[in-house]
């Protein structure tokens, strides 16, 4: 019965717990929606009458996924994702709180659609979501949107989605404005004119298929000018999703001048490259898109020393209709929510990143910088856990997939490890059989 | 009716979706077969019956008078039933994909379609959804494989060869599909190949096609067998990627001058059509060392070569 609210006990596991650097056996027990204890031989030492006991076999137990970028098509685009559905892909992926885009329709730019969101999100999801709201109104990249009565309605961050604030003077206002509420910033950096009718990397192999490319520089230069800003400013920022070598340098420069700045990397970036694209395969059609191998070798070095904080799926599901398409005419996005822990799992098995730092990235990270309390196993803290299977080797199919839209592509690939249970607030949304 | 080609060759695959892929064989029957329907072209009776009771359909997204003509003839001579549909003008205006004229279509059982669309990779996405062979009239800015063996059958006829021969591809090589056919083929057969144009209109990652790059006419012509212009479209010329059509001319626009800069026996190829006075000088485009008439005649050759060459791999019940 999956709203059982007994206390869970589980019981031989590996734990691995970014938030206090832990990776070792252990046992979990939960109760009342928190985590009451970590230690080993919990069982021996004694549990509440009628907790469930799961024997994890060794299985790692975690955090539960903190996704800090995906799109959900409530409200306006109901037919690509609600509530509902995104959070049952996100449960079947292991991911307990859904960071949701304002880039919906409406824009969510006013405090009764972060309260609607909420609402919706509370009555048919069932994970946790929270959204980002608009930095701009309309994210029309010229306007302040409320910022503080956003932020008090429950907004975690402020962006304009998949839209870059082209005005450096709007810009550098929305930063200084959200700086005095300690709000933060979340910037997809692509210069517009830069990228013009561009569809894919540019370089040797877009010339090949005769499509448009969109320079590196398109994103180095807007995240350039972004940390000139924030040096400027002194506000927290958060560079959406970083794709190139290049980025990571300017990334890494700001650091170490000691700026509030930090930067995600889609699970796309970092196990996926440009030749996936092979012959005009629209489920590659990313935004930004998708690099060259190097630049995806980079981004994993820079997340395993740090600099690159957070991944993210950037699920963002698009129906056959706009897919379906010369790749020019079709939709970019990828969805991501159920496969980002398998994808990325590559990583690990690849021996490019220990585990430790994948989840830290994945779940302690994100809610440290959105000021979530998920992301721990501490006694103490909400029960968002996850038991995953890191050995079980699987082909994705995606008519399995829960997500309304199939657009992965992931599509058929051979995978490695999946989230087995499932657990938000101490209730088990998802068990995989 | 005319005596069968002597030429044997079947291209053991369904689609000519591009150069790409080809083999120097599979190149070398195509043009064989294609010298064979030059001479029958030139003939009183020009009509054979290889492709009788084949359905031909010319489905073209972007319009085109030569290539779509070219097509309707050499079907029309192996004897298909060809029909035109100009689909930029009607149906896709109504909303239909891509995908919806494709299913359509394929219900009306062509046996070949022959299709233009103005998006690469739109040919091979339709190839994937019907059963007939599809060749690749041009596709975005990807490939226009009829187009670099039409070239390449003239080159051939004329030099006697291709290997070893420096051709001088001029123009907006970024947009061209031409180009790109062109340089694959060219180097398949093992001819250097060489592009001269602005860099604004050359692709990033050019140097890694194997040829040579140059920016101005008299270092790119230097040496150069054939010199193969290209089309300007009216809408690049004004700012966009080079700054009037005067400067273009002035620089890129080829010339009796120019010209002399390649060997002296060079000759002088264009796709159409010509913009005359921003790419080439009439007295170039009409002069002696001039094939760009010959180039449309063995393209109704080079089209009936693919057309019957994939035929003799269609199912024949």
């Amino acid at each position: 019965m999956l709203s059982d609210r007994r206390p869970i006990l589980l019981a031989n596991a590996r734990i691995v717990d970014p938030s206090r650097d832990f990776d070792g056996p252990g046992d979990v027990l939960i109760a009342d929606g928190v985590i009451r204890d970590t230690q080993r031989g919990i069982r021996a030492a004694g549990v509440p009458e009628g907790t469930e006991i799961v024997d994890c076999r060794g299985r790692m137990v975690a955090p539960g996924l903190v996704d800090m970028r995906a799109f959900v098509g409530e409200p306006g685009a109901e037919y690509r994702e609600t509530f509902a559905s995104a959070s049952q892909a996100a449960a079947a992926g292991g991911v307990t709180t859904i960071v949701c885009q304002p880039d919906t329709t409406p824009v969510i730019d006013d405090p009764a659609l972060v309260d609607f969101i909420l609402r919706r999100a509370r009555d048919t999801a069932i994970v946790h979501v929270h959204p980002m709201a608009a930095l701009t109104k309309g994210i029309g990249g010229e306007e302040l949107a409320e910022i503080g009565l956003l932020k008090a309605a429950g907004a975690v961050a402020f962006t304009d989605g998949i839209r870059s604030v082209t005005n450096a003077l709007v810009m550098r206002r929305a930063l200084t404005y959200a700086r005095d509420f300690e709000a933060l910033v979340v910037h997809h950096t692509e210069d517009p004119d830069l990228v013009g009718e561009g569809v894919m990397n540019e370089g040797e192999f877009a010339a090949r298929l005769g499509l448009s490319g969109i320079p590196k520089a398109a994103e180095t230069i807007m995240l350039e000018r972004d940390l000139r800003l924030v040096a400027l400013t002194g506000s927290r920022y958060h560079a959406a999703s970083i794709t190139c070598a290049e980025s990571l340098d300017v990334l890494r420069r700001a650091k170490e001048a000691g700026l509030e700045v930090t930067a995600a990397a889609s699970v796309n970036h970092l196990t996926l490259n440009e030749v996936d694209i092979g012959s005009y395969r629209t489920f590659f059609k990313v935004s930004p898109p998708l690099r060259a191998e190097d630049d995806r070798r980079a981004l994993i070095t820079a997340l395993a020393s740090g600099l690159v904080d957070v991944v993210m799926s950037d699920h963002n599901p698009q129906d056959v209709e706009v897919k379906r398409l010369p790749f020019a005419e079709a939709s970019p996005g990828a969805i991501g929510l159920e496969t980002m822990l398998p994808a990325a799992l590559r990583l690990i098995h690849d021996g490019d990143l220990t585990l430790l730092t994948l989840l830290k990235a994945m779940s302690t990270r994100p809610a440290e910088l959105l000021g979530l309390p998920g992301g721990t196993l501490r006694p103490g803290s909400p029960a968002d856990v996850i038991v995953v299977d890191l050995e079980a080797p699987w082909v994705l199919d995606p008519e399995t997939l829960k997500s309304k839209c199939k657009n992965t592509p992931f599509d058929e690939a051979r995978l490695q490890g999946r989230a087995v249970r499932t657990i938000v607030a101490g209730r088990t949304v998802y068990e995989y059989v | 009716m005319n005596v069968a080609p002597k030429s044997s060759f079947v291209l053991s695959r369904r689609h000519l979706l591009g150069i790409e892929g080809l083999s120097r064989e599979e190149i070398g029957g195509l043009l064989d077969l294609a010298d064979e329907f030059v001479h029958l072209n030139r003939q009183i009776e020009k009509k054979r019956a290889s492709l009788r009771g084949r359905t031909l359909i010319n489905l073209f997204f972007e319009s085109s008078t030569r290539t779509q003509s070219s097509f309707e003839l050499a079907g029309k001579r192996l004897g298909a039933d060809v029909m035109n549909m100009s689909v930029g003008a009607s149906a896709m205006r109504k909303g239909e994909t891509l995908m919806d004229t494709a299913v359509t279509l394929n219900a009306m059982r062509p046996d070949l379609l022959v299709m233009r669309h103005h998006a690469s990779g739109a040919v091979e996405l339709l190839a994937h959804k019907v059963d007939g062979s599809v060749v690749n009239a041009g596709d975005g800015a990807h490939e226009h494989p009829t187009q670099a063996l039409l070239d390449a059958l003239t080159i051939r006829r004329n030099k006697g060869r291709i290997e070893g021969l420096l051709v001088a591809i001029c123009g907006d090589i970024l947009h061209s599909r031409v180009a790109r056919s062109n340089i694959i083929l060219l180097n398949t057969l093992g001819a250097r190949v060489r592009v001269i144009a602005p860099s604004t209109l050359l692709p990033p990652g050019i140097e890694r096609f194997g040829v040579e790059v140059a920016r101005d006419m008299r270092e790119g012509l230097a040496g150069a067998d054939i010199v193969m212009m290209l089309r300007l479209q009216r809408e690049r010329m004004n700012g966009s990627f080079v700054p009037s059509v005067q400067e273009y001319f002035h620089y890129f626009g080829l010339d009796q001058k120019k010209l002399a800069y390649a060997k002296s026996d060079a000759l002088v190829m264009h796709p159409g059509p010509m913009n005359r006075g921003v790419e080439i000088d009439s007295s170039v485009a009409d002069g002696a060392q001039s094939l760009i008439r010959q180039q449309v005649e063995m393209g109704v050759a080079v089209r009936m070569a693919v057309l019957e060459a994939l035929s003799r791999n269609l199912p024949n019940v």
